[in-house]
This record gives structure tokens, C-alpha cells and sequence, in this order.
């Protein structure tokens, strides 16, 4: 398939909103389920490691 | 006579199925950004403009993939639950709504995707017809197992509820994939069938089952990460998971 110009790429012979209009949602979509992830990931591991951190406190606290 | 026996069941304790997924996600991942990159430039570069369609017809190469991954996902959901349901596996249940989320994501797109196919090809976004009315159902079991499960405070309840909706709407499935041949309307029928062969170019064909790898790939990685994340929200009170957690400081 040989476009010859980039606007002619993304003219995408007259198609260009509907089909950057589907490629630019998915790949958005696909992206954003990514950085999700990784926030909420990031957000277990805090709250866990600092109920851990309590948890060995008050366990030395009772010790002393 | 010395009997070896093999665990089948190792893999489906939580804890030892944690670090196993964490060790795959790298390769997944790697795999479903090169199966794209490729599968782009063949979508764009390699496959010919359709005779018909124009340029337009590119759409089908994220369309189809999603289509067929948003009723993959739901069975292989649907396979869990019932797993969950008969062996009372722990990670069962969590995969199920690990797979969720993303299996509604691609129901939505291909929802997206399909009208903006339908309005320059059909000149209407949106119509009643039998496979996009069938495929919005799916959406909406999607978002009701979600709710579902959210709704109810005792996981194991949660499950069970939850486990026996994602099996009750499976029924939707072989409904999608056969409502192009039972009710002839809008939507056209498959393009590529188990029985008589693909209606398309060969150049098309590849760059449609690349595609559909590459979404494939992405959705093993990214259904591992969020399952991780489950798992540890399901366990964050066991030892392992603190052990764990001390490890990676």
C-alpha cells in the first residue's frame, strides 16, 4: 500500500474521523486501562505495607 | 511401583499463583507490542484498499479483534466462574473479575468502532439490529456481574452471586456469533467462517488474526497485573503477602 504523501495517510481517503476516530479511542482506552492498573497496584502495596508497619509496632510496644 | 503425582492444583492457591503471573507479564507484554507494531503496519501499510469500502475498511482490523475478544472474554469469565462455583477455588473467583473489566472495555470498543464503521458505511451510528443489540447486552452483563460482585460485603456471597450471573449470561454468547445468519438485518455476516473459508484477501486475513494475537496478548498481560492486585486485596492479611511486601523494600 504506498500512500505517496502523509496527508494523503491521513486523509485516509476521506475516512480520516472515523478511522483515527477508532484507532485514537482504542489505543486511548488500552492505555488509560494500563495506568489504572498501575495506580491501583501502587495503592494496595501502600496501604499494606503500612498496616504491616503498624502491626510490627504495636507488637514491639507490647514487648518493651 | 513408585506413583508420582502431579498438583493440578498448585497454581490455583493464591499465593503461589502471585509470583507465577508476576514472572509472565514481561513476556506478554513485550509480545502484544511487537504483535501490534506489526499489525499496524500491515493494517496501514500492507493491506490494499478495499474496492468497496475505500479506506474506511481499516476500522475492521481493531473492530473484529475486539469483537471476538469481548465474547472470548466472557466465556473464559463464564469458565471461572463456574470453576469457582464447583471446586470453590479461591483464584477462581478472583480471575473472573480480574477478566472483567477488560472484557467490558472491548465490548465497548467494538460497540465504538462499529458505529463509527456504520456511519459512513451503513449512514447510521447506531440501529437495533440483532448483533448490535446482542452485543450491547453483553456490555451490560459485564457492567451487572461488576456490580454485582461490588455489592455484596462477603466475598465468598459475592462470588457465588456474581459466578452464577456470568453463567446464566453465556447464553448471549453463540447468540452474538450466530444472530447474523438467524435474523437477517444490518450487521453483514462473518467475514471469515469455520465452515466455508474467508470472503477476503489474503493480506487482510493476516493482518486481522496479527491483530487479534496482538489483543490477545495484552489482555493475558494485563488480566495477570489486575488478578495480582485482587489477589493481594483478597489476602493482604496472610503472612506470605507480608513476607512479600518486605521483600520488594
Amino acid at each position: 500500500m504506498n500512500w505517496g504523501s502523509a496527508g494523503n495517510f491521513f486523509a485516509m481517503g476521506g475516512y480520516a474521523f472515523y478511522v483515527w476516530g477508532s484507532y485514537g479511542v482504542t489505543a486511548l482506552f488500552l492505555v488509560l486501562e494500563i495506568v489504572l492498573l498501575l495506580l491501583r497496584k501502587r495503592t494496595i502495596t501502600q496501604r499494606l505495607g503500612r498496616r504491616i508497619r503498624m502491626r510490627i509496632e504495636v507488637k514491639n510496644e507490647a514487648q518493651t | 511401583m513408585e506413583v508420582r503425582t502431579i498438583n493440578w492444583f498448585k497454581y490455583s492457591s493464591p499465593a503461589s499463583f502471585y509470583p507465577l503471573a508476576g514472572k509472565l507479564i514481561p513476556y506478554f507484554t513485550v509480545l502484544a507490542l511487537v504483535l501490534t507494531a506489526i499489525g499496524l503496519y500491515m493494517g496501514f501499510f500492507v493491506a490494499p484498499t478495499d474496492y468497496k469500502q475505500g479506506e474506511g475498511y481499516r476500522i475492521m482490523f481493531i473492530h473484529v479483534p475486539a469483537a471476538w475478544m469481548s465474547m472470548f472474554i466472557y466465556l473464559v469469565m463464564a469458565v471461572y466462574a463456574g470453576m469457582g462455583l464447583v471446586f470453590n477455588t479461591r483464584l477462581s473467583s478472583l480471575m473472573a473479575s480480574a477478566l472483567a473489566p477488560t472484557g467490558a472495555l472491548f465490548t465497548f470498543l467494538a460497540l465504538w468502532t462499529g458505529s463509527l464503521w456504520g456511519k459512513p458505511m451503513w449512514g447510521t451510528w447506531w440501529v437495533w439490529d440483532a448483533r448490535l443489540t446482542s452485543e450491547l447486552i453483553l456490555l451490560f452483563l459485564y457492567i451487572g456481574f461488576m456490580s454485582l460482585k461490588a455489592a455484596i460485603d462477603d466475598p465468598r456471597r459475592a462470588a457465588r452471586a456474581s459466578g452464577l450471573l456470568a453463567i446464566i449470561g453465556a447464553i448471549n454468547v453463540p447468540i452474538i456469533y450466530k444472530s447474523v445468519e438467524w435474523w437477517n438485518t444490518l450487521h453483514q455476516g462473518a467475514s471469515i467462517s469455520m465452515t466455508s473459508g474467508t470472503s477476503m484477501e489474503a493480506t487482510m486475513l493476516e493482518t486481522l488474526l496479527v491483530m487479534s494475537l496482538a489483543f490477545w496478548m495484552y489482555t493475558i498481560a494485563v488480566v495477570l497485573a489486575r488478578v495480582r492486585c485482587e489477589i493481594l486485596e483478597a489476602e493482604g492479611d496472610t503472612e506470605w503477602v507480608a513476607a512479600h511486601l518486605d521483600e520488594q523494600r
